[in-house]
């Protein structure tokens, strides 16, 4: 599709040499100089185009030129039209010759002329006159010429309303309000462009007007709306359309519009309408008295619900299927939209949502519609005192756990969650405990709605469910490859020779293993943390670690664990604090073995540890069996290096009478000797043939964390003492079996020496190690030597005028 | 309203670094975000066109990286289509949504839906409030009018020098960035008026 054609055509429009360029405009003046439209002229404004365009560096034209363009903007060949425009809006206009928005003739220009002066608006006041002689055009134009020239200005209305609604007034709004009423309410029932009921024959008789259609065929008897058909349209019926299509931002922004003093007016006066409104909407044939804000609402309003029951018939052809949907999604969020200005509506709009949740509820092809409906609902749902436990069930439900790969629906999804957060927080309780299935929808398609997570994660993070929350994100692999076998397990035949993933796929479908994938694939919280057979879980699905799903959702893990955990130090007490640390510890172990995987996390899990134990040091003397347990094994300096360098440096840090009280002498001296036990192993015996000598920081971790335990219980400073000298008499004799590395065994040495030094003057050795609080973070102010000449300082500062 | 609508490569391009896009056709809609808001007020007209161009640029990486991490994901080979068969290369087409966060780069949130048909990325940058149903159907419909009208499934290069078509089509089916709700039979009226503009 993309050829290195296309690749030279750019390069040399990016390359083409300044004097070939001007001879090329010089041709392109007398080309266009000449009466006719010919090929070649198209051609070379095509081609002057491509040279404009394929570069992010402006190029100006000649001014001769550029004029010549300028007035093909009005040439009756469309070409030209759409050419000039498209060159012109490459370029800059000629100074001196600026658009002025104001004049007259703005209001008659074509589209693609329009095009170019919203491309070159250069202020709110160039866009506020281009809004004025658009709707000056619309209101003269009443039932003069081809409406078609007049479909542009709708669009160009909705823009200007979109980057800047400030330029529209309040006469504007209620211009604009009443045509839309007339346009959406009164176009023509009958079908247009000449249609005619008979067939080849045409005579007086079959010129009567033909009524138009519904999509099923059947003769239409309400008024027009874009689910009508004919055979050819009326003008009016296309404004039907173009109205319909901006309706729904109309609604939402038109009451942005300002006008300075009649604001204040305005609100006045709704307050008072509002009132009148309530008691008339009660009865909509006397709509005609509503001002034209309200009346344009009370026309959306039948317009919804006469859409929302075309969408029940049967339609023919299959992109009037898909519009059906699209416009049961537009009718309800203007319905919703009309309900949130006026409350009394909701009365008459809920039964009509009611009834559609009712029909399409079972549907899952209609999913896309439900999260509208959810939307009014939520918004309201309480007022009018309506259940709508079904709903969420559906939502937070069916949703995630059947329609996880449809990516649209997961954008919506989220998107809904993101915009409603305060409001699913309140009054939808289930919403904190649905997170295995909306884990889901990431597990599924990370890359694509991870930017959605990091937004959610915080609000999924409670006291009750953090520990569950932990062990599914660490799953998440794990969630995506079981996805992956649901979905192979529906549409592969039970027994397929020689096919990719058999093992997992035949786990999947037996039932000795069926507890354990069903667990995953839970729909919501509180039927257990996390199963016991994890480790025969990641077994099953290890030849899953090289999936590119599984391998992309495993990146995403350790950002959001980093999310996990700084929202949970805000909500958690120390208790479930410790319960998260041994979390950490027992699953540093048991993850599922993707390459780089497990070294993330790792390196997540001991970041935070350190952050855990330093914001609460009690936590390490509490736990400080678990944490003996783990470093006191080893296995875990060559398995899981990256934590077991940090467990030992807060047992060091941590592990003292001025962090936590119940710390005893017997502690103390119970975590040296399982240290020293380890410390010994490390350095006395060679590695097995092939394995990895220890980490040097392990080693130097060890040394400094026994000494300063050792420094808080003075007895234990000879033993110390004494390895570190041997440790020393032993690398004079040259190279170690224990690390291969002459530098870091310098380093490990020289800390050693340090140490031992320091541990010779044991009073001075404990403030050394483990400076006291007042030092690391000193608060001047508070210390009674230092302070006085501060807050002299500050008070002379203060009455001294600069 | 849609933003922009683009064209641009979703393979690897030999003259460009691994994650970069090639834009063949561009269409912004709209006064230029800049003008109005008081974060560029300095700059001028030239800047304010170079940094759209960036902006074009910036959304263009960002689906041709979610097109690749999609296909990856799915494992799904891709077919080569030949000139003829455009409606089996939609069909086969690769699709989703990539959420542009705010200021990166329009100033406000965005969706971009995507369509991918083998090397080529179809956009289409909207507001996310606005129906993505419809966005979606009208999407494929310009993907669909592109790839017959410009010959796109052949090795000509027809999207760079036939762009005015494209102008065309998007004036009659997505007029100044208005997503229109339309039937069969109004879309019949407006692509009968596009085939003869093309056939000009």
């Amino acid at each position: 599709m993309y050829s290195h054609g296309s690749e030279s055509l750019i390069k040399q429009a990016r390359e083409i040499q300044d004097s070939e360029l001007q001879k090329f405009y010089g041709r392109l003046v007398k080309l266009l100089q000449g009466k006719e439209l010919s090929h070649e002229t198209v051609d070379s404004l095509q081609r002057l185009h491509l040279i404009l365009s394929a570069t992010k560096y402006t190029r100006t034209l000649p001014p001769e030129l550029q004029k010549r363009l300028l007035s093909l903007l009005s040439s009756p060949v469309e070409q030209l039209q759409v050419l000039s425009s498209a060159v012109l809006r490459e370029t800059l206009p000629l100074s001196g010759q600026e658009v002025n928005y104001s004049q007259e003739s703005i209001g008659q220009l074509n589209s693609h002329a329009a095009a170019l002066l919203l491309s070159q608006a250069g202020s709110r006041a160039d866009l506020s006159s281009l809004c004025n002689q658009l709707l000056r055009s619309l209101e003269s134009r009443q039932s003069e010429g081809p409406a078609h020239s007049l479909t542009h200005t709708l669009p160009i209305l909705n823009t200007i309303l979109t980057h800047s609604p400030e330029c529209l007034t309040e006469d504007h709004v209620t211009l604009l309000s009443k045509k839309l009423v007339d346009w959406l309410r009164y176009a023509s029932i009958t079908q247009g462009g000449g249609a005619s009921s008979g067939g080849f024959f045409t005579g007086p008789r079959s010129r009567q007007p033909v009524p138009i259609a519904e999509l099923d065929g059947t003769v239409s008897g309400d008024f027009f709306t874009v689910l009508c058909v004919g055979q050819g349209f009326t003008d009016d019926q296309w404004m039907n359309v173009y109205s319909f299509s901006m309706l729904r931002h109309w609604l939402l922004t038109y009451h942005s519009v300002c006008n300075g003093n009649t604001t204040a007016d305005t609100d006045d006066r709704s307050e008072v309408d509002g009132s009148v409104v309530s008691m008339v909407s009660a009865t909509s044939s006397s709509s005609r008295l509503l001002p034209p804000k309200e009346r344009l609402r009370e026309k959306a309003f039948q317009y919804c619900q006469r859409l929302i029951e075309q969408s029940d018939r049967k339609a023919h052809k299959r992109t009037d299927t898909d519009l059906q949907k699209a416009c049961l999604v537009e009718a309800v969020c203007i319905l919703d939209c009309v309900c949130v200005e006026d409350i009394s509506l909701v009365y008459r709009t809920f039964p009509c949502i009611k009834a559609l949740f009712g029909r399409l509820s079972s549907d899952l092809s209609f999913a896309r519609v439900m999260l509208p409906i959810a939307q009014f609902y939520l918004n309201h749902g309480e007022m009018a005192a309506v259940e709508c436990e079904s709903v969420w069930k559906l939502v937070f439900g069916r949703f995630p756990a059947e329609l996880f790969n449809d990516h649209f629906l997961a954008h919506e999804l989220l998107r809904f969650l993101r915009m409603n957060l305060e409001s699913l927080r309140l009054r939808v309780p289930q919403y904190t405990h649905s997170f295995p299935n909306l884990l889901k929808l990431l597990a599924w398609e990370s890359p694509a709605v991870v930017d959605d997570f990091v937004d959610l994660l915080p609000s999924l993070v409670t006291a009750g469910t953090a520990v569950e929350l932990l062990h599914t994100l660490l799953d998440l692999p794990c969630l995506s490859a079981t996805l992956i076998l649901q979905l192979r397990s529906t549409c592969l035949p039970i027994s397929e020779p020689g096919g990719r993933g058999l093992l997992s796929l035949d786990a999947f479908r037996s039932p000795s293993f069926r507890g354990l994938f069903l667990f995953l694939l839970r729909t919501e919280a509180g039927a257990g943390d996390t199963i016991d057979r994890l480790s025969t879980l990641h077994e099953l699905l290890a030849e899953a670690a090289d999936w590119p799903r599984v391998v992309q959702c495993a990146q995403t893990v350790p950002v959001l664990l980093h999310i996990f955990f700084n929202t949970v130090i805000t909500v958690a007490d120390e208790k479930l604090l410790a319960h998260l640390i041994l979390v950490m510890l027992e699953r540093s172990s048991l993850l599922l073995n993707i390459p780089k995987y497990i070294k993330e996390i790792h390196r997540v899990f001991s970041c935070h540890l350190l952050r855990l134990c330093k914001l609460h040091p009690s936590l390490v003397v509490d736990q400080s069996h678990e944490l003996l347990e783990f470093a006191g094994a080893t296995a875990n300096v060559y398995s899981k290096e990256e934590i077991y360098t940090h467990v030992v440096w807060v047992l060091g840090e941590y592990l003292s009478v001025s962090c936590d009280s119940r710390c005893s002498v017997r502690l103390i001296t119970s975590c040296f000797e399982a240290l020293e036990a380890v410390l010994f192993e490390i350095t006395s015996s060679a590695p097995t043939p092939g394995a990895v000598c220890p980490a040097p920081r392990v080693v130097t971790t060890l040394m400094s964390a026994l000494a300063k335990l050792a420094s808080r219980s003075h007895d234990l400073i000879p033993r110390v003492s004494l390895f570190l000298s041997k440790l020393r008499t032993v690398t004079r004799g040259g190279s170690v079996t224990w690390c291969s590395d002459e530098e870091d065994l310098v380093a490990i040495v020289t800390r050693g020496e340090e140490l031992w030094s320091l541990l010779k003057a044991p009073g001075v050795a404990q403030s050394v190690l483990t400076p006291p609080p007042h030092v690391t973070t000193p608060q001047w102010h508070q210390d009674t030597n230092v302070a006085m000449p501060l807050r002299l300082r500050a008070l002379t500062n203060l009455t001294h005028s600069q | 309203m849609v933003r922009c609508f683009l064209i641009h490569t979703v393979c690897p391009v030999s003259a460009l670094g691994p994650g970069e896009s090639r834009v063949l056709y561009s269409r912004v809609f709209g006064p230029d975000e800049g003008v109005l808001s008081d974060q560029h007020q300095e700059l001028n007209p030239e800047e304010r066109r170079l940094l759209q161009k960036e902006k074009i640029a910036v959304v263009a990486r960002q689906v041709r990286s979610a097109v690749s991490l999609s296909r990856e994901a799915s494992g799904r080979l891709l077919m080569e289509a030949v000139p003829g068969e455009e409606a089996l290369a939609l069909q086969e087409a690769d699709s989703g949504v990539v959420r542009l966060r705010a200021g990166d780069p329009f100033s406000e949130e965005m969706s971009a839906l995507w369509l991918g048909v083998q090397s080529l990325g179809f956009t289409l940058v909207c507001e996310p409030h606005e129906n993505l149903l419809l966005a979606e159907g009208t999407l494929r419909n310009l993907t669909r009018h592109c790839l017959e009208q410009l010959h796109m499934l052949g090795q000509g290069s027809e999207v760079l020098l036939r762009s005015n078509r494209i102008d065309a089509l998007l004036s009659r089916l997505l007029p100044h960035g208005q997503l229109l709700f339309l039937n069969h039979r109004f879309a019949q009226s407006l692509e009968k008026e596009v085939a003869a503009y093309m056939a000009k």
